[in-house]
């Protein structure tokens, strides 16, 4: 891969097949949209992928199927280059598919319900409406279109309105848009430069200097180049790295871009050692894809899957990037700390892997190895009837907010007392972390209220958190020892509660 | 689902037309979509950064201080120009005129000169072809910058003990406060914390200066107040007001924060063009659009009130502390209605309320919203909330006992006289509609069974005046033109933000011309066009502007009338403008044929057109007057669900009556009732902002870490209606302003978590819930409760 030349960035846009060079590849989606393209339907909020007024969809071609995905994502933070090979589709798509001087029911649907004011959130709306259009034939339940208009913020309607849209635009002739011009011009950018892409711009963060950018297409390519380049900078969903870019104007160096490797996109099911079902997330595998099966695999998970970040930064975002970013407030490690899970880290032709719990070693730091990289992640899947698993996470706000406190919990009972437990949490420690001390408290130990107190004392012992602007150490210890009850509220073997009568937001349990 | 009765505003505006005007169908009343609806969808809506750029455009980019309070010793400009792309530097020193762009008072630098005095403070701009090299520059401002840091004031708390304020305190004052709480059968007392609100417009603060010949500066600014841009841009470039012209088609949002906040902008973008003689953007990114600019003003309320057996209020003494910032800004009017506003719905008779606007070492607050009077009003029903539980009542019980009388008690502490007082049955017919007494009864019930979870309901009403409290700033001007073809333009000073300000601004026009509204087009704010404009503000929109249309529409369809009665020999009130024809005795004429006709016949065809509220005066010192022409009432029922191990909270439903008076266009109503419900939901609740408690830095400065709400926060059940009214005063259309009196409603969100977690000592002990009534607030409170018990 290494004698690989140059060559621009080749996507789809409206119905043409874009070569890009010249830019350097930091350059981002938005930009490239409003600043070279002239395109200025898709409007930027706050370029950091909280607003949505950027929102646009990106169209590729599944390898497994054959199929065309289509997945609305935030464009003031995906690089240029991470287009390559798919199709870009805009407001201004969506207008034309109607025909001349027509619009798209979903966005006659936003006139007449009055969803918009200022009209500036509005193409992003338009955008997340027109894929829950296309993605579902009939219309969403509200609090599921509530759910995948969460990456969308308007300060203007409070809402109603647009949730009526999203309703009412099932109520004219369904259009849809023609992708054949699309999946022809995607099948030919792949005849003529399905090939791993190295492009190579100017650093924008290093006036002179040259940034090279690569997207491997295999995973033995991606090894090769790994270990060659240790230093390099491994980009995954964009939804961190874009605003270290975008917000702190870091240099990232040399980039390799994970997204292109199919292999690392792939969710499959094993057995243990010990003979538990696994499920083995590939790093490259999106957030929503990971969360969904995550989710059917153990309803209790889902409440936390719809309030993790939005729906255009799940179709972006990675697993593997949450967990190999190491963020002591990302949402998955708490979870997957409950669940046993571990990573497997390739370095060249070998793997190995390697406990969760062993993986995170200090703030933002792991065990991952130069040259190494995430290849997959293990689950395992709770699988006996004594099994109790809970996951609980405390934000300002429902949707879209990063936790003060998230807690993945678990214990196995055998009749009223506790064999093992696994109490993951976040926003406690420098990294995501168990509650060893609480663990101990609880194994051996009848599940009653006598032994939830103690627990919650040793709770106590296990964290020192801080106090930041999400929230206090002390309501950060609070709410844990609290989430403890919860989770004693709803799992005691006596008369436990429902979800719904110990949470505002009651998980499927 | 809630869509206002049809009928009912049919039937209205019909019963209304004027006379020798229009029969129904008419514009006005119509449920029209926003005059832009079709653009927005289709992104094709231009907003400031959407025009094409002219060649040689030049990208500018601020350097904030990293410091909340130094000396400013230097500003290494030399290396800033070494950088790689810059192609200049602007500081203090390059503004040819004042430096200077403060609304009223003139402490607010447009760049730091001598003094830093908050973290986040504009102290030079750089400019580069290419903006993301401006602002990787700028965002490095630190080390080309030397600061001698000294000590900073952070919190108002601080501010207020020190006696350091923006403006001199001021007082509102009626009756013997102090001897009536002294002579009161009870008594309570509490200091409160009520956090601030970042406006969070989603186009972000913008300029586009672009030199013109001479010495004329054309500055394309997202601005509620374009005359004071025109003014601010003239004084930095030391030129006369004729020589800039600020436009503006629309903003993507305002709320308040680009009425006097837009002015930093537009003077740096225009020094930057007048200074290298090329056109300059300067579009802020979202964090330094949080760091820069100032947003609604957190309160600190400490009282003392007097009640008796009833629950009614006898005396108050209140202190309100406003976090200013660093500069007056709009601090003062902002504390005066919040002074004006403390009566909220109720009778007190004797009340001293002072105000004091402390200077803080943070960003210069200003106008969002409300201005002030929720802040006001959020006192008083804490205070009745108080009063309820210390009596055993249910707090609506308390509030029905103070509410304003219609012929007697409805005399505001400032004198006003309450003329129109609906609440009573505004009141009735919520609290029926909503069956406030059996949800409180099944509430109740839930609450004795639910160990985690607790319901919690609360009715909360509000009056809120209308108009500028400064009298001459009631005032607008139109211009109506009608073209040969019939078509019809309209420019007026007002700016559209979304509200819709245009939209019925066209309705008003359409309608006194009796056409359609189609034939109507409103264009941009240009100051060239209409001039000395007030800001688009106070509510006020629609009915200066409204009615300054209509007064042009008006003269044009009297020189009309004029010239079909001699061209027909009838008398002039024989000619009748409706469905969208001119009707002359039996005769139905195309509007078009007769506007040829007119033109045809040397008929002007334009018009401009005035307007001035009548009947206000306001004493600043006394604090004594008419400052409204008139007042808008509403009331909401809120029901929710609190978790009382972890302080999260859900809203189950809220019911909303609101008066809008005769509505001109009642979907942008509802629009703006729904839109300021959820607004004024997130400040209460979910918003808060977070100043580093060494630094002063706002940790809290985009989506990421401010969270306004988001469709999930939208209550299952939101049953929003407009109240059948009228106004009383002769307001365009007979309607009432809708910006901002809604904004007050979702007071009863706060008051249910409020109830719901009083639910935990069984409503023996108040909750002293702060706002933002965040998760770990309710969990405070919540905690505090349980101590007491």
């Amino acid at each position: 891969m290494n004698d690989l030349s140059p060559r621009p960035i080749r996507f789809v846009h409206q119905g043409q097949i874009r070569d890009v060079s010249g830019l350097p590849p930091t350059t981002t989606v938005l930009q490239w949209l409003r600043e070279h393209a002239h395109c200025t339907g898709t409007k930027e909020g706050c370029a950091e992928g909280d607003c949505g007024a950027c929102t646009v969809v990106v169209a590729e071609t599944d390898p497994a199927t054959g199929e065309l995905k289509r997945r609305t994502v935030n464009s003031c933070i995906q690089f240029l280059p991470t287009l390559d090979g798919k199709a870009l589709l805009t407001v201004e798509d969506v207008s034309r598919s109607a025909g001349p001087d027509r619009l798209h029911p979903c966005q006659e649907a936003m006139v007449t319900c009055h969803g918009s004011q200022c009209g500036f959130c509005t193409p992003g709306f338009v955008m997340s409406l027109w894929h829950s259009y296309e993605t579902h034939a009939e219309p969403l339940p509200r609090p599921a279109l509530a759910d995948a208009l969460s990456g969308n913020l308007c300060r203007c309607t409070g809402y109603r309105p647009i949730l009526d849209a999203g309703e009412q635009m099932y109520q004219a002739p369904r259009v849809t848009m023609d992708m054949t011009p699309v999946r022809a011009l995607l099948s030919d950018l792949h005849r003529t430069g399905a090939a791993s892409l190295v492009y190579e711009g100017p650093n924008a963060a290093c006036p002179g200097a040259v940034q090279r950018f690569h997207a491997p297409r295999t995973l033995s390519e991606l090894a090769a180049l790994r270990a060659a380049r240790p230093e390099a900078r491994l980009l995954a969903g964009c939804t961190d790295v874009g605003l270290w870019v975008t917000k702190q104007f870091r240099d990232l160096g040399e980039v390799i871009y994970l997204g292109r490797v199919d292999e690392l996109q792939q969710i499959s099911y094993s057995t243990s050692p010990s003979g538990a079902p696994c499920l083995d997330i590939g790093a490259g595998v999106t957030l929503e894809e990971a969360w969904s099966t995550l989710s059917e695999a153990m309803p209790a998970l889902r409440e936390v899957w719809l309030r993790f970040a939005s729906p255009p930064v799940r179709h972006a975002g990675t697993l593997g990037g949450n967990v190999a970013n190491g963020s002591p407030i990302g949402d998955s490690s708490p979870i997957l700390l409950a669940l046993d899970a571990s990573v497997v880290l390739r370095h060249g032709h070998t793997t190995r892997e390697l406990p969760l719990h062993a993986f995170y070693l200090d703030y933002m730091k792991n065990a991952m190895q130069p040259g190494e990289f995430l290849q997959s992640i293990r689950v395992l899947l709770p699988n006996a009837a004594g099994e109790r698993l809970r996951a609980y996470k405390i934000a300002k706000r429902r949707d879209s907010d990063i936790s003060a406190v998230c807690a993945g919990l678990w214990l196995a009972l055998d009749g009223d007392t506790i064999t093992a437990a696994r109490l993951g949490w976040g926003g406690m420690a420098a990294t995501a972390r168990r509650a060893v001390a609480t663990e101990a408290a609880l194994i051996g130990q009848p599940w009653t209220e006598a032994t939830l107190r103690r627990a919650q004392a040793a709770l106590r012992q296990d964290f020192q958190p801080l106090s930041d602007l999400r929230a206090t150490a002390d309501y950060r210890l609070r709410v844990a020892t609290n989430l403890l009850e919860r989770f004693w509220l709803e799992t005691r073997p006596d008369a436990p509660l429902p979800a719904a009568q110990a949470q505002v937001w009651p998980a499927t349990c | 689902m809630n869509q206002p009765t049809e009928a009912f505003l049919t039937g209205q505006s019909a019963s209304n037309a004027a006379p020798n005007a229009v029969t129904s169908p008419t514009a006005a009343g119509r449920p029209l979509p926003h005059e832009s609806a079709r653009l927005h969808v289709a992104g094709e809506a231009h907003y400031i950064d959407d025009l094409p750029e002219l060649a040689g455009t030049l990208h500018c980019a601020l350097g904030l201080s990293p410091v909340a309070h130094g000396r400013l010793l230097g500003i290494d400009v030399a290396a800033l120009k070494a950088e790689s792309g810059i192609a200049a530097v602007i500081t203090a020193a390059d503004i040819p005129g004042t430096n200077d762009c403060g609304a009223i008072v003139h402490d607010d630098p447009i760049l730091a000169q001598g003094t830093v005095h908050y973290l986040g403070q504009p102290v030079f701009a750089v400019l580069s072809a290419d903006r993301e090299t401006a602002r990787r520059v700028a965002a490095r401002a630190a080390s080309f910058l030397q600061i001698e840091p000294l000590p900073a004031v952070l919190t108002p708390e601080a501010a207020h003990a020190a006696g350091s304020y923006v403006v001199p305190p001021m007082r509102l004052q009626r009756g013997n406060a102090a001897d009536a709480v002294a002579q009161a059968p009870h008594r309570t007392s509490r200091t409160l914390k009520l956090g601030g609100q970042e406006q969070f417009y989603l186009e972000g603060q913008i300029s586009y200066a672009i030199p013109r010949e001479g010495r004329g500066m054309h500055v394309h600014c997202s601005t509620q107040h374009p005359s004071e841009m025109q003014h601010v841009v003239a004084h930095a470039l030391g030129v006369h007001a004729h020589d800039v012209l600020i436009e503006c088609r629309r903003m993507g949002g305002g709320f308040g924060g680009k009425e006097s906040q837009s002015a930093v902008f537009a003077c740096v973008a225009a020094v930057a063009a007048r200074r290298l003689g090329r056109p300059v953007k300067l579009r802020l990114d979202r964090d330094d659009d949080f760091l820069i600019t100032g947003r609604r003003h957190c309160f600190v309320h400490e009282w003392t009130v007097g009640h008796d057996d009833e629950g009614r209020v006898l005396g108050a003494q209140v202190e309100m502390v406003s976090r200013a910032g660093f500069s007056a800004d709009l601090s003062a009017p902002v504390m005066a209605r919040a002074l004006c506003h403390f009566d909220n719905a109720y009778w007190l008779p004797h009340v001293d309320v002072q105000g004091f606007c402390a200077r803080t070492n943070t960003q210069s607050n200003t106008a969002f919203r409300g201005f002030g009077g929720p802040q006001g009003a959020f006192a008083i029903e804490y205070i009745l909330d108080d009063i309820a539980r210390a009596l055993g009542r249910d707090a609506l019980d308390v509030r029905l006992a103070n509410l304003y009388g219609t012929t007697q008690h409805n005399t505001t502490p400032y004198g006003q006289v309450v003329e129109d007082n609906v609440l009573h049955p505004l009141i009735d017919q919520l609290v029926s509609e909503s069956a406030y007494r059996a949800r409180r009864e099944a509430a109740t019930a839930f609450n004795q069974n639910s160990p985690v979870l607790k319901k919690g309901l609360a009715l909360t009403p509000l009056k809120f005046g209308i108009s500028f409290n400064v009298v001459h700033l009631n005032q607008a001007g139109a211009l109506v033109h009608v073209y040969t073809d019939g078509s019809i333009l309209v420019n007026h000073g007002g700016t559209e933000m979304g509200q819709g300000l245009n939209t019925k601004v066209a309705q008003m026009v359409a309608h006194t011309l009796g056409v359609k509204p189609e034939r109507v087009r409103v264009t941009a704010t240009d100051t060239s066009k209409v001039v000395n404009t007030s800001a688009t503000a106070a509510s006020t929109g629609s009915d200066l502007n409204g009615k300054a249309a209509a007064d042009a529409a008006q003269q044009i369809r009297t020189r009309l009338a004029q010239h079909l009665s001699e061209r027909h020999g009838l008398p002039a009130d024989a000619v009748r403008f409706a469905d969208d024809q001119v009707h002359v005795g039996e005769l139905a004429l195309a509007f078009e044929d007769v506007v040829m006709g007119a033109y045809m016949a040397r008929v002007q065809l334009w018009s401009d057109g005035f307007y001035a509220t009548p009947k206000l005066h306001w004493n600043r010192e006394t604090m004594t007057g008419r400052p409204f022409y008139y007042f808008a009432y509403g009331a909401a029922v809120s029901e929710v669900l609190v978790d009382t191990l972890t302080g999260e909270w859900k809203l189950l439903q809220a019911d909303v009556l609101h008066d809008v008076g005769q509505s001109i266009n009642p979907a942008l109503d509802i629009g703006q009732v729904e839109g300021a419900f959820i607004q004024g939901m997130g400040w209460l609740t979910s918003e808060e902002l977070y100043w580093h408690p060494q630094s002063g830095k706002l940790m809290t400065h985009a989506p990421s870490t401010y969270k306004i709400p988001t469709a999930s926060d939208l209550p299952e059940a939101f049953n929003v209606k407009l109240f059948a009214n009228r106004n009383v005063e002769d307001s365009i259309h007979r309607s009432k302003a809708v910006g901002e009196p809604p904004l007050l409603l979702p007071l009863s969100v706060f008051f249910a978590i409020r109830d719901a977690v009083s639910a935990v000592g069984s409503h023996r002990v108040s909750p002293p819930l702060r706002a933002p009534a965040t998760p770990e607030a309710i969990l405070d409170a919540v905690d505090a409760v349980k101590a007491a018990l």
